[in-house]
């Protein structure tokens, strides 16, 4: 490609190189990586590289060998090989912490989503409307504030006394009020609910952002092929945001996985183990019952876990767009 | 036409129930902080005399002075270094292209998604054995590194764009590989910086589960930490948990509003990219 360069202007042929040894310096620029040794790249990685080492690789590394020993953090340890991780898989309660992440997907994946194309595809049409830009602002709320602060508001409102349960006796409803994360059948699901209202407003914003890049033209085409609302958003919106949908899908489910802060808040695992994740489960384990080889092989698995999500998701959906 | 109108209207109406359930919480906290300290009110009302010192008491028992010069110190040690040393491997993997770059890029990029809790063990014996448990050093330095995957992953798709052009050109002018860094490259960088900037502050800011496991004392740790210590304390005082976490919030929320237009676009891009 022969696009005009700002010094081009300025190139004369008594001064500078002539056509073909620009060329030929440009292309073996691209090669030899602008004439600049390797080395020296190799200084500007150096600091980088040196900390995430440090501080990520090594532990990375370390975690994988507690995981083969069994080690209260103080004593000698005892090389188990891979007896913690059967113990993580046959546990009731290790492995039930690991379901209760997958559960948690539920409410911090499926439920922004779906709802967040709805919504978005609902306000399409006053995307750019005053009232639009001041809900991009208010949505994004939730992404601002530490999840702390949502799991005690949100404990707040779904304790026995609660604005929830007022709402529902208001409705009539007033049977099935509860302190909704002190029951063993509604702690998953109502901290699955913290979960959503966090991440529904920026699925929401996302994918909305995404909408506004499709050709309006497309809908218009659509429209006079006598497609309805419904065939118009599975045949155009879905497909077209194919990467919006990657990303929040990616997103909500390392957050479910991994989930810590909120849980930590609202119900520490409880009632019993009803809540338990695998990410407080590691921080119990290896900080109060001493268990550092079991924390750690806990650990390996969520990593692993969250690794084997994350990638097949970011394959799926960017092959196509790119 | 009428079917449009009709779109709209449903469409405004969604919107403004789902601003409503989102700010449910802090009409929430906001009402039940004004109730009697200690009292134990029901759910969302009015209460007949406003207690507005539950945010005098709860601003001194949760000494707030103290934690936002905390939470500053923090962000001040983490952001920039994280900054600099993001962008120099960004640049040299995007744009220097050295031998064996796909390589420790790949290194970086399978660090992205790792969950803080898979290391926080082997982390904290670290921490001990450097002898810097209890001290906000404990927290910073485990973040800088634990941002890097995101920092070189960002900074790198913002080089990769710059035409080599650019730094031919400089070149022969004579510029050596430090001064093209610092005078043609940092400059254009700026607005990937402050976006980066944007999101590591409020990362920073939010950090909950090093501060409780590295940081005893709420006083050196993160806002995040220092008000599950707060809940720890007051946990049965509503009103008074409730004003404490209001005061808590305010200071992202006060950036945020400053820089919501950044921020919204950082966030954005942020989850776009990674």
């Amino acid at each position: 490609m022969t696009r005009p360069t700002p010094d081009s202007a300025v190139d004369s042929p008594a001064t500078r190189p002539g056509p073909a040894a620009v060329t030929r310096k440009r292309s073996s620029a691209r090669a030899a990586g602008l004439r600049t040794p390797s080395w020296v790249g190799w200084l500007f990685v150096a600091p980088a590289l040196g900390v995430y080492a440090v501080f990520v690789l090594r532990p990375i590394a370390l975690t994988v060998q507690y995981s083969m020993y069994r080690w209260d953090g103080i004593g000698p340890s005892t090389w188990t090989g891979l007896g913690n991780y059967v113990r993580v898989f046959t546990d009731p309660d290790l492995f039930a912490s690991i379901l209760n992440a997958v559960k948690l997907i539920v409410f911090f994946s499926v439920i922004p989503v779906v709802l967040g194309l709805a919504i978005a595809s609902t306000i399409r049409r006053i995307a750019t409307s005053r009232l639009a830009l001041v809900a991009r602002t208010v949505l994004f709320l939730p992404q601002v504030i530490p999840l702390v602060a949502a799991g005690i508001a949100w404990s707040w409102l779904m304790s026995s006394t609660g604005l929830v349960n007022q709402l529902l006796t208001y409705a009539g409803l007033g049977g099935v009020a509860r302190a909704w994360l002190g029951d063993f059948s509604t702690a998953l699901p109502a901290v699955g609910v913290i979960g959503a209202w966090v991440l529904l407003g920026l699925c929401t914003i996302l994918l909305l952002s995404g909408m506004s890049k499709i050709d309006p033209a497309l809908y218009e085409a659509a429209r006079m092929d006598g497609a309805g609302p419904l065939r118009e958003f599975v045949s155009i919106t879905v497909p077209s945001l194919r990467q919006e949908i990657g990303v929040c899908v990616t997103v909500t489910v390392i957050a479910a996985l991994a989930s810590f802060d909120i849980v930590y808040v609202s119900t520490q695992g409880g009632p019993g183990n009803a809540t338990m994740v695998p990410g407080l489960e590691i921080y119990y384990l290896a900080f109060s019952e001493r268990q550092v080889g079991m924390a750690s092989a806990l650990a390996v698995v969520l990593m692993v876990l969250v690794l084997l999500v994350a990638l097949p998701i970011q394959w799926l959906t960017k092959d196509k767009s790119s | 036409m009428i079917v449009g109108r009709r779109e709209t209207w449903t469409g405004r109406l969604l919107l403004v129930l789902l601003m409503a359930v989102t700010l449910m919480p802090f009409l929430s906290l906001f009402v039940t902080a004004l109730h009697p300290s200690g009292s134990y009110p029901s759910g969302l009302e009015w209460p007949r005399d406003p207690q507005w010192g539950n945010f005098v008491k709860a601003f001194q028992a949760a000494r707030m002075i103290e934690l936002v010069k905390s939470s500053t110190l923090i962000v001040l040690g983490v952001v920039p270094v994280s900054l600099l040393l993001g962008t120099l491997a960004g640049f040299a993997i995007g744009h220097l292209r050295m031998a064996g770059r796909n390589l420790v890029f790949l290194a970086f990029v399978l660090g992205l998604t790792l969950p803080f809790e898979g290391i926080i063990t082997p982390l904290y014996y670290q921490v001990r054995d450097m002898g810097l448990l209890n001290t906000r050093w404990a927290i910073i330095l485990p973040l800088i590194g634990l941002f890097m995957p995101f920092a070189v992953f960002w900074m790198r798709a913002h080089f990769v764009n710059m035409p080599d052009e650019l730094s031919e050109s400089a070149r022969m002018d004579g510029a050596n590989v430090w001064q093209l860094f610092w005078r043609i490259h940092v400059p254009l960088a700026m607005p990937a910086l402050s976006s980066l900037a944007i999101l590591l502050f409020l990362w920073t800011w939010n950090q909950f589960l090093l501060a409780i496991v590295l940081v005893d004392d709420p006083l050196k740790r993160t806002m995040s930490g220092a008000l599950g210590a707060f809940q720890g304390q007051w946990g049965t005082n509503m009103p008074l948990l409730c004003a404490g976490s209001l005061l808590i919030l305010t200071p992202t929320l006060v950036i945020f509003l400053i820089f919501q237009r950044r921020f919204v676009t950082a966030l954005l891009q942020g989850s776009l990219k990674g």
